[in-house]
């Protein structure tokens, strides 16, 4: 129990619309065509098509009834000389966008397909903007009378010794 | 400050905006397996079956264009909620005089025809698909399907689920009543 | 006896939540240590109660007290006793008692490690993370209650979905459950913040372990349901895009995007309210991954069996617990000050970068699960979205990740220069492109994707790796220095490391397998021959066999290299007999390198038996990479700065190290 295994997995494992007959599983050896070229493309495509009765699989995966037909469909349309999108439009004419597990791009996915871009859009458009709004680091207070006195006497020993006032070098993570 | 406020607010808003949809959902009792029929609003697809019964005439598009509305129904014998579904398509042949044209689907000719011999038959042509490559260009993802055809050969309704009372009062009868 | 004293249990425990949900907050805020030290009783009480509550319910499973609802409907007296145990989550009862265990604990681990918070802290993040435990509690008890009892009892039980009586999915659901409720710990971490006002690098380095600790559950729970859907579904896939491991792996992202996000806030005092915000969510992306799975909104293969009155009660659930967490985030964050300033290319902006990246996969995941959703609402249309949509789209997201992964690190706080780090992985990353065209150009010139994959796989092995070797001078100091370095390198910079090279391990693994597997699909007869991959493999018989509540029927497929036996794999059909369920036991030789697979599907003797072979490269790396990533975690987890929360000693590392 391969397939099977996954719609099983529903607790409403017999839908109202689907009895499963036998219980084949995915492709079986006598879909299969005999030319690789060609039974490729049909794997590839039934991969890309979602089953209409077991939930979130493809007609590749699926061991229901209808999923065989259309899997010999596909085949079928594929010897006769159709193109692989004429074949998804085959499918789509029946079933409906429904069927194909990457939607099409039109005005109805449109947030769909341009959302992820868009956030990422949003997202570094709106770190610019703060870094762009960011106020500069606003200048520490002046010395006090004797702050400056005490710096002052730190400066004459430092010089005296050393001579440089090198300031602690940042890190170097090499 | 204000604009900046508000993007605070933003994550909240989208939050509303979810749980509306999730809300909505639930309530409006929204079947999320439902795959949808781009078939209404379309000429029916070609109806061509070999007659169920010996001797009767094979189906043919001829009978979806007899200037009146029919129903098509996709059953088969193995199926229960077939069973379910029967005597109210006996109830709408009789009574309400409705034109239904039956196809048994992947199913053996004999156990479909036994079966409409034991249960009554209400189907005015039937015929049968055994490998149901018919029923793909029906778009059909199982049985028992029913199609509404109006007088001019559209797709009207299509249920991929047995019909119930409520479907008939509410959808079937008043578009049958209309296109007759 | 037992069920009752299990649902009293309950009933007792619900009320202590009540009391720690409430006392210790007004403690808090009145100052009154009495109050606020009740938040600790509370919570371990609550959880001795609760555990108490399960180990009845566990009970009535392994001793099959049938007259208990959910044992008859979830148990059998002929299971074996792992999966009598495992049945007590394998249902949704069961599993909402699962998660208020877990919470519990998680609750206790607070109250009992908490020792350094500051008692005004531990009583607040104590009485939110009771919040939702009262929540939860009141839900099983309305609505999901285990322990009803059944009149008269039947003799035995329906039994258990025979897909769920399997080691690796026994333990899938707690690990997962750790995860998304270890997260409930960050949550009230940032809600007791944001009423406090507070968000520093203490806090920062508290709720660090927690969300460590989380993480790490969650990359196991679902690293070990992807491999349990590898090995039982049949033909070698390990991820589907699937409603229910989506909801998994939204939590995983912005949990992620935390645990980067967090550093900067400890180390750096930046971030502070975007951080707070990303660990609300996290726990809220768990929320909503639980309200997904059991409202039936969405359809799913792995989904329980659903309820749209159950829905509504978690959505209210959810909207309270997750908009009462924005709300106080939109009143209070506003006021919560960032400190430290860096420029675009620092290590700052790198982990900026990072959580961006994640945070856009984390939406990509979201709008495909919920797209199909909003679409028939709004238009009655019918979309589907699988798995090349997010092929399609979350790939090259994570690809842009993988480039600036190996990059971040490399790059100091405040200020750097991206030039420099490039030059320190010019090695790097001239193997991971030749290694790209390799791939390109010998396994397979199709899959153009593939091989670009395979290369970040490896630059982020290689890139991770470099890092450390040049943390640690590998080469250019004498042996025994960098010795004395890397007894220096913080752990939780080994634990980077780590996790950072797994990610590219896990990448490799899906690549080989996913664009890279053979396979044969045929109708073998007995003593039939093929040639797969490289073997020779014969059908050599089919036996009956009988399992304790199954019979199957096992396959012996002897596998020859050049003549020479190499293995004999087992694929069984399995009956299960209380069910009338088929189930395949696939049968899997691996070597880590590459798994060697086979099904059998439905046949007998005379037509022969539909055999599945699939060769899947590197397969075995998907699991191994999520078990390393997860090792990462706890390496870093271990590292004793975050227990005792001493900026000093880190500082000293610093100092040695230079």
């Amino acid at each position: 129990m391969t397939r099977p295994a996954r719609s099983a997995v529903l607790a409403l494992a017999v839908l109202a619309t689907a009895s499963v007959l036998t219980s084949a599983r995915a492709v079986e050896p006598d879909e299969m065509l005999p030319d690789p070229a060609l039974e490729a493309r049909a794997r590839e495509i039934s991969r890309e098509l979602r089953c209409v009765v077991c939930q979130n699989q493809s007609v590749d995966d699926s061991n229901a009834e209808v999923a065989h037909d259309i899997r010999r469909a596909v085949r079928e349309r594929l010897v006769a000389g159709d193109s692989d999108s004429q074949v998804r439009d085959y499918m789509v004419a029946r079933y409906g966008d429904y069927v194909l597990m990457k939607p099409p791009f039109r005005m109805r996915t449109l947030v769909l397909w341009l959302g992820a871009p868009l956030v990422l859009l949003l997202g570094a458009l709106g770190l610019w903007w703060t870094a762009l709004r960011r106020p500069p680091p606003t200048p520490p207070a002046p010395l006090s009378e004797a702050e400056k006195e005490k710096v002052a006497a730190l400066l004459d020993s430092g010089a005296s010794d050393s001579g440089a006032g090198d300031a602690p070098r940042p890190r170097d993570d090499g | 400050m204000k604009s900046n406020r508000l993007l605070y607010l933003l994550p909240l808003l989208t939050l509303a905006i979810l749980a509306g949809f999730f809300g909505w959902s639930l309530l409006s009792g929204r079947d999320p397996a439902s795959i949808g029929s781009p078939l209404v609003g379309r000429p029916a697809p070609r109806l061509e079956a070999p007659a169920l019964f010996p001797g009767k005439p094979a189906l043919t598009d001829a009978l979806l264009r007899t200037g009146k509305p029919v129903l098509v129904n996709f059953f088969a014998s193995w199926c229960t909620p077939c069973l379910a579904e029967h005597p109210l398509l006996e109830r709408l042949a009789s009574r309400d005089g409705v034109t239904i044209i039956g196809i048994a689907w992947k199913n053996k000719p004999e156990e479909a025809r036994a079966w409409l011999e034991r249960l009554g038959n209400p189907f005015a042509a039937v015929g049968y698909d055994l490998d149901g490559k018919m029923a793909l260009d029906w778009g059909l993802s199982g049985v028992p399907e029913t199609f509404l055809i109006d007088a001019k050969g559209i797709v009207r309704l299509h249920f991929r689920a047995p019909i119930l009372e409520k479907d008939v009062n509410e959808r079937l009868l008043p578009l049958l009543k209309a296109g007759s | 006896m037992l069920p009752e004293l299990g649902h009293f249990a309950l009933i007792l425990a619900l009320a202590v939540a009540l009391v720690q949900a409430t006392l210790p907050l007004v403690g808090a805020a009145r100052g009154d240590i009495r109050l606020m030290a009740l938040g600790r009783t509370a919570a371990l009480t609550q959880a001795f109660l609760i555990v108490l509550s399960f180990a009845a319910l566990m009970q009535a499973y392994v001793t099959s007290d049938f007259s208990v609802a959910t044992v008859v409907a979830n148990s059998h007296s002929a299971k074996p006793l792992l999966y009598k145990i495992s049945g007590v989550w394998g249902n949704h009862e069961g599993s909402m008692m699962l998660w208020v265990l877990i919470l519990a604990l998680f609750g206790a681990a607070v109250a009992l490690f908490g020792e350094t918070l500051p008692d005004g802290l531990r009583a607040r993040v104590l009485a939110f993370q009771a919040w939702i435990g009262v929540g939860f509690l009141a839900f099983i008890l309305f609505t999901s209650n285990p322990f009803l009892r059944l009149s008269p009892a039947p003799l035995d039980g329906n039994g258990m979905n025979p897909l769920l009586q399997d080691p690796g999915l026994a333990f899938h659901p707690p690990l997962l459950y750790l995860g998304y409720v270890g997260f409930s710990v960050t949550y009230a971490f940032a809600l007791a913040a944001l009423l406090e006002g507070r968000v520093d690098a203490a806090w920062a380095r508290w709720v660090r372990p927690w969300t460590l600790a989380a993480w790490c559950f969650l990359t196991l729970g679902i690293a070990l349901g992807s491999w349990w859907s590898y090995y039982i579904l049949g033909w070698g896939g390990f991820w589907f895009w699937d409603p229910v491991e989506n909801a998994s792996l939204m939590p995983w992202l912005a949990g992620t995007a935390l645990l980067h996000s967090a550093i900067v806030v400890e180390k750096r005092d930046a971030l502070k309210s975007w951080t707070v915000l990303l660990a609300i969510l996290a726990f809220s992306l768990s929320l909503l991954g639980t309200f997904l799975v059991r409202s039936g909104v969405l359809t799913s293969v792995h989904a329980f069996a659903q309820d749209p009155a159950r829905g509504m009660f978690i959505l209210g659930f959810l909207l309270a617990v997750t908009g009462g967490a924005l709300a106080l985030y939109a009143w209070r964050a506003p006021s919560l000050q960032g400190g430290g300033l860096f420029q675009p290319i620092s290590r700052e902006g790198g982990l900026i970068l990072n959580n961006l990246l994640l945070c856009t996969l984390c939406a990509t995941v979201l709008l495909g699960t919920l797209y199909p959703l909003f679409l028939d609402l709004v238009s009655g249309a019918k979309v589907s979205v699988g798995p090349p949509f997010f092929n399609a789209t979350f790939v090259p997201i994570s690809f842009a990740l993988f480039a600036a992964l190996c990059v971040g690190p490399y790059l100091g706080w405040k200020r750097a220069e991206l030039w420099p780090a490039l030059v320190k992985l010019r090695t790097a990353f001239a193997v991971s492109v030749i290694a790209m065209i390799l791939a390109a150009v010998l396994i397979d010139r199709r899959a153009t994707l593939a091989a670009v994959a395979f290369g970040f796989g490896v630059w982020l092995i290689l890139g991770s790796l470099y890092e450390l070797a040049d943390r640690v001078k590998l080469g250019r100091v004498s042996w025994s220095e960098t010795k004395r370095r890397l007894r220096a390198t913080p752990r939780a910079s080994f634990g980077m490391t780590i996790s950072h090279a797994a990610l590219g391990v896990v990448v490799l693994g899906a690549v080989g397998t996913a664009a890279w597997n053979a396979e044969l699909i045929r109708t073998f007869r007995i003593g039939d021959r093929a040639d797969f991959a490289g073997w020779q493999v014969t059908l050599a018989k089919v036996v009956p066999v009988r399992g304790p509540n199954y019979e199957a029927e096992r396959a012996e497929i002897v596998v020859t290299l050049d003549g020479k036996p190499y293995t004999v794999l087992t694929p069984e059909r399995r009956l299960f007999l209380v069910q009338r369920r088929e189930v395949a036991e696939t049968s899997i030789h691996s070597n880590l390198l590459r798994d060697l697979y086979a099904t059998l599907g439905e046949g007998d003797v005379q037509k022969g038996w539909t055999v599945r072979l699939y060769y899947n490269p590197l397969a075995p790396w998907i699991w191994l990479g999520a078990a390393l990533c997860a090792l990462g975690g706890f390496v870093s987890l271990s590292d004793r700065r975050l227990r005792v929360g001493a900026p000093k000693r880190s500082r000293v590392i610093v100092q040695a190290a230079e």
